[in-house]
């Protein structure tokens, strides 16, 4: 009985999900970038790293699809193989300083007074920083590497978060239904997260699946730094930044890393859009 | 039916507000008692204190000043384990059905709320099986406990209310204004509901409003307040006939008739209510009291000028001619 009613609610989710045709194809084209970024590197003829001089700036043709990078590597290969970087680390910090931002914002919400104010007044001095220049500083203190660098991109994007959810808390915590949780001894724990939780993280979901784009692009710039993601290692970002010097002879060294993004982004969009409409209960039709 | 120890009993209640331009006094000296199974009815204008006044007895706000005792034990201050508990015996029915439920829980699950938080009970299916139980209690119908609240209507929504108070079969329930925000029709079917629930169950209600028909209809006694204060506290029928205070009488008389012989006689008052912030001592009505002299600026005593019938004026005596 129990097992059916689960099943029902997440085949509605996925009906009311995949409702819209925006957010159909959103998910459409996520699933076949994810599928290609997966297993698409084994289909190529060519290694990621596999250095051709005699194919240097080759544009593309029927041997190399996407053409060929300075040092004769075939895009395309690299694009699917970078893919998985680009998006495991735009996914992973975008989530992770969504999470960060959601609890740090309910507790500041919710508890008030001088926890609110020490939370906020970090987040302050936090967002003071230039985002840029405080995942330098931690890409830097860190060192490279994936890990380091998902941190690096993550608290720069935990301030925002952090003001989001708390000013939506705000908003929620004065209606009755929280007082009535407090009366029927509902603990803080679950006030907070079973009873406002839910109701604050629309904006968020928008938020980071809007961010995953800036994080892909970001994680680029550390790259270009020296920092991120090693060479030679291919990821989006870093592949763009490579191509750059280039934009006028060979335009397509840049034209794919970034279509590639854009696509990415897309998708993320309207599924994110997507998304916030089915978790709400009040669009059920 | 009604023992006559009191399972409530309020004693001084003050609750104080801090605002930037002083102390607003939302509930100032505040004293009642309700036994089992009767209704007190607390009436008066907007902004009166009247919802503060439940909310600071049920705990959900802490007192500033003065005790609640709940079957005569003190828990004006209690915390931890014992705050759980009375918490548990007194439960509150909002005003807003659309506010109070939470928008992304299903009716089910409300219900089970309170049922999962007191520990009583082992398993999940036990609780099912209670909420229900719960659910037939007020009349919901069992194929709607998988909706969610925004697709009831709000009389609907207020029995969900109603059901996650009663959860834990509490003694004493606050009834904040809870079928103001309803359509005429509905409203009875609510306030029928509630009665029936209370002669089952003999609980005693607050039952805090500003609408007079209604609370003629359910309470038992009923305490008028102004501006944080009770003015005037009788049982019901002798408070509608023999009128004391000067502020009920203006109250009362802004009910319409039905009588056509009878027309309204309305007393009209003039200028606007007195701020509650750091307010003057003596009588709270005096700026507008149609009476007001010079001994109403004195402080004032509720005082039982009848039996049982307790008044807060010091010229009720001469202005009623008792």
């Amino acid at each position: 009985m129990k097992k059916t009613e689960k099943t029902t609610y997440s085949l509605d989710f996925m009906r009311r999900l995949l409702k819209g045709w925006s957010s159909r194809l959103g998910f459409i084209l996520l699933a076949l970038i994810i599928l290609l970024c997966l297993f698409g590197p084994f289909l190529s003829p060519y290694g990621v790293n596999d250095i051709d001089l005699q194919n240097m700036y080759t544009g593309p043709c029927m041997a190399h699809w996407f053409g060929c990078d300075a040092m004769g590597r075939d895009i395309l290969t690299r694009l699917l193989y970078g893919g998985r970087y680009s998006l495991l680390l735009g996914l992973s910090s975008a989530l992770l300083a969504a999470v960060l931002g959601i609890i740090f914002g309910v507790v500041a919400g919710y508890f008030g007074g001088k926890i609110e104010a020490f939370i906020m007044r970090f987040m302050d001095i936090w967002s003071a920083l230039p985002g840029m220049l405080l995942c330098i500083m931690i890409s830097a203190f860190m060192g490279a590497g994936f890990f380091a660098t998902v941190i690096a991109l993550t608290v720069g994007n935990i301030p925002g978060g952090v003001r989001m959810t708390r000013g939506q808390v705000l908003a929620e915590r004065k209606k009755e239904y929280i007082e009535a949780a407090e009366s029927i001894n509902g603990s803080k724990m679950a006030i907070m997260f079973r009873h406002l939780l839910p109701n604050v993280v629309q904006p968020m979901i928008i938020i980071t699946t809007m961010s995953i784009g800036s994080m892909i692009t970001m994680a680029a710039s550390l790259s270009y730094i020296g920092l991120g993601i090693q060479p030679p290692t291919p990821e989006w970002g870093a592949m763009l930044a490579d191509g750059r010097v280039y934009i006028r002879n060979y335009p397509f060294l840049i034209t794919f890393p970034g279509l590639a993004i854009a696509l990415t982004v897309l998708a993320l969009n309207l599924l994110g859009d997507g998304l916030r409409d089915a978790l709400d209960p009040k669009l059920r039709d | 039916m009604a023992d006559h120890s009191p399972l409530i009993e309020v004693k001084n209640l003050k609750k104080y507000f801090k605002v930037p331009s002083g102390m607003n006094h939302a509930v100032d000296e505040v004293s009642f008692e309700i036994c089992r199974g009767q209704t007190l009815g607390v009436v008066g204008e907007s902004g009166c204190g009247k919802s503060t006044l439940g909310r600071t007895i049920i705990r959900l706000l802490e007192a500033t000043d003065g005790n609640v005792y709940l079957h005569g034990e003190d828990i004006t201050h209690v915390k931890g384990h014992q705050l759980k508990q009375a918490r548990e015996k007194m439960q509150i029915v909002f005003q807003d059905p659309y506010s109070s439920l939470n928008p992304r829980l299903r009716i089910e699950s409300t219900i089970m709320e309170p049922l999962k938080y007191s520990g009583r009970y082992s398993s999940k299916k036990k609780m099912r099986e209670e909420a229900n139980r719960l659910m037939e209690l007020v009349g919901i119908d069992e194929r709607l406990r998988q909706s969610f609240p925004h697709e009831l209507d709000g009389g609907r929504r207020q029995r969900v209310g109603i059901a996650r108070a009663l959860a834990l079969h509490p003694d004493f329930v606050v009834c904040d204004e809870p079928v103001s925000a309803l359509d005429v029709s509905i409203q009875a079917q609510v306030l029928n509901l509630l009665m029936d629930l209370q002669e089952q169950m003999g609980m005693a209600y607050m039952f805090v409003t500003h609408d007079l028909s209604v609370v003629r209809h359910i309470a038992n006694d009923i305490l008028v307040m102004y501006l944080g204060q009770a003015v005037e506290k009788a049982p019901t029928e002798e408070l509608f006939h023999r009128t004391l205070h000067p502020y009920t009488k203006a109250l009362l008389s802004a009910i319409p008739s039905t009588d056509i012989h009878k027309p309204m006689q309305r007393i009209r008052l003039k200028g606007e209510i007195t701020s509650p912030i750091n307010p003057k001592p003596g009588c709270r009505f005096a700026a507008r009291c149609p009476y007001a002299a010079e001994q109403c600026r004195q402080p004032q005593q509720l005082t039982e000028i009848l039996p049982d019938h307790f008044v807060k004026c010091c010229r009720c005596r001469e202005i009623n001619g008792l």
